[in-house]
């Protein structure tokens, strides 16, 4: 394939006086499973929810295989929000049934074998779930869909270490290799293996976007401590510096 | 087998060693079948990107070959597994070398703790 299948230019959103985004510019090939690496408040959600056309930029333009936000980008776009927006009387099976009826990609027998693969009946209503089966059910969902673009918003945060590593095996497993998988996290050392690309965002602003084998080679570090180190922030000390 | 992968080198020369190694030691035998990319990304919870850059490496050194039909599988080639084997061997026994020299032992003080020690 030609092209970019994500184009970010110069995107600003503000809050009221809080700069959420901050002239962005980012290019995403296909084929690739990438990392938006931020701090609590750095921007990822609202760079996600752009890209999916939920929010509106205040300035600049997303370009989603070539098309601005809308009824075709929607059919491309496979969405983990970063909460559960089920309703909890549902079952499983209508979850299922639900998707279905949404999403023309949605492969119904794949996630119906995911979800007894992990033992969770489909007659089981959400209320009855735990939160973390809740996680796994809520991403099997978007997993099973055939999908160009996947955007994760924080698929690891709310689960247990084996529960992330299911996961993530699952991302592995499920994506078609010319789709494009982008994760947003603050755990990196847990999803790095998995990626092709870092993004580090920071105040809305991109500071850094490379293969996660140039970092590596090029720093010594891995992705983990090299974000360790350009976001270590300084702890308040107590004022000591005015004691004499 | 696990696979170790530690932070500091690139993963897919991590990769690329352990896969090398498994090769050689008969682990994944001469001229089996290997496993997809996919797979073997999984299991060592890597990137598939990342696990076929690892494994071209193996097909330029010619330790493994892919058919048209067949898949990638480990090279039916002996003379070639067994140069591979002999030159990390060597790596090894060379790293062994610069540690004894580091702690003052001479060749000869080597060898004779090298026979001392039983090869249980």
């Amino acid at each position: 394939m030609s092209g970019n299948l994500v184009e970010c230019r110069g995107l600003t959103k503000s809050y009221g006086g809080l700069k959420a985004l901050d002239n962005v510019n980012l290019t995403i090939g296909s084929g690739k499973i990438v990392g938006i690496l931020g701090p609590n408040g750095s921007g990822k959600t609202t760079m996600i929810k752009i890209m999916n056309g939920l929010l509106k930029p205040n300035a600049g333009e997303v370009l989603i295989d070539g098309e601005k936000p809308g009824v075709y980008t929607k059919s491309i776009i496979s969405y983990l929000p970063d909460r559960m927006y089920f309703a909890d009387w549902m079952t499983v099976e209508d979850l299922m049934s639900f998707f279905a009826d949404f999403y023309k990609d949605f492969d119904r027998e794949k996630a119906g074998k995911m979800c007894s693969r992990l033992g969770i009946s489909s007659k089981q209503k959400v209320k009855t779930l735990s939160k973390g089966t809740k996680e796994k059910v809520q991403l099997i969902l978007v997993m099973s869909r055939h999908a160009k673009l996947y955007l994760l918003d924080e698929p690891i945060a709310g689960v247990d270490p084996a529960a992330r590593d299911y996961i993530l095996d699952t991302i592995i497993s499920n994506y078609n290799t010319d789709a494009t998988v982008i994760i947003s996290t603050h755990l990196i050392s847990d999803i790095e293996k998995i990626l092709d690309e870092a993004v580090f965002i920071c105040n809305g602003q991109i500071m850094r976007h490379d293969t996660v084998d140039d970092i590596r080679e090029t720093t010594g570090m891995s992705v983990d401590s090299l974000f360790r180190t350009e976001f270590r922030t300084v702890p308040y000390q107590g004022g000591r510096d005015n004691v004499r | 087998m696990e696979w170790r992968l530690t932070d500091d080198r690139p993963i897919w020369i991590q990769l690329t060693e352990q896969l090398t190694e498994r090769i050689v030691s008969g682990t994944y035998p001469m001229g089996e079948k290997l496993k997809s990319v996919r797979d073997l990304a999984s299991e060592a919870g890597v990137n598939p990107n990342t696990m076929q850059r690892a494994l071209s490496q193996l097909d330029a050194k010619g330790l493994t070959e892919t058919g048209r039909s067949t898949g990638r599988c480990v090279t039916g080639n002996g003379e070639i597994l067994a140069r591979v084997r002999t030159e990390l061997a060597r790596g090894k026994i060379r790293d062994f070398l610069k540690g004894m020299e580091v702690l003052g032992f001479s060749e000869h003080e080597i060898m004779e703790l090298l026979k001392g020690e039983n090869m249980e």
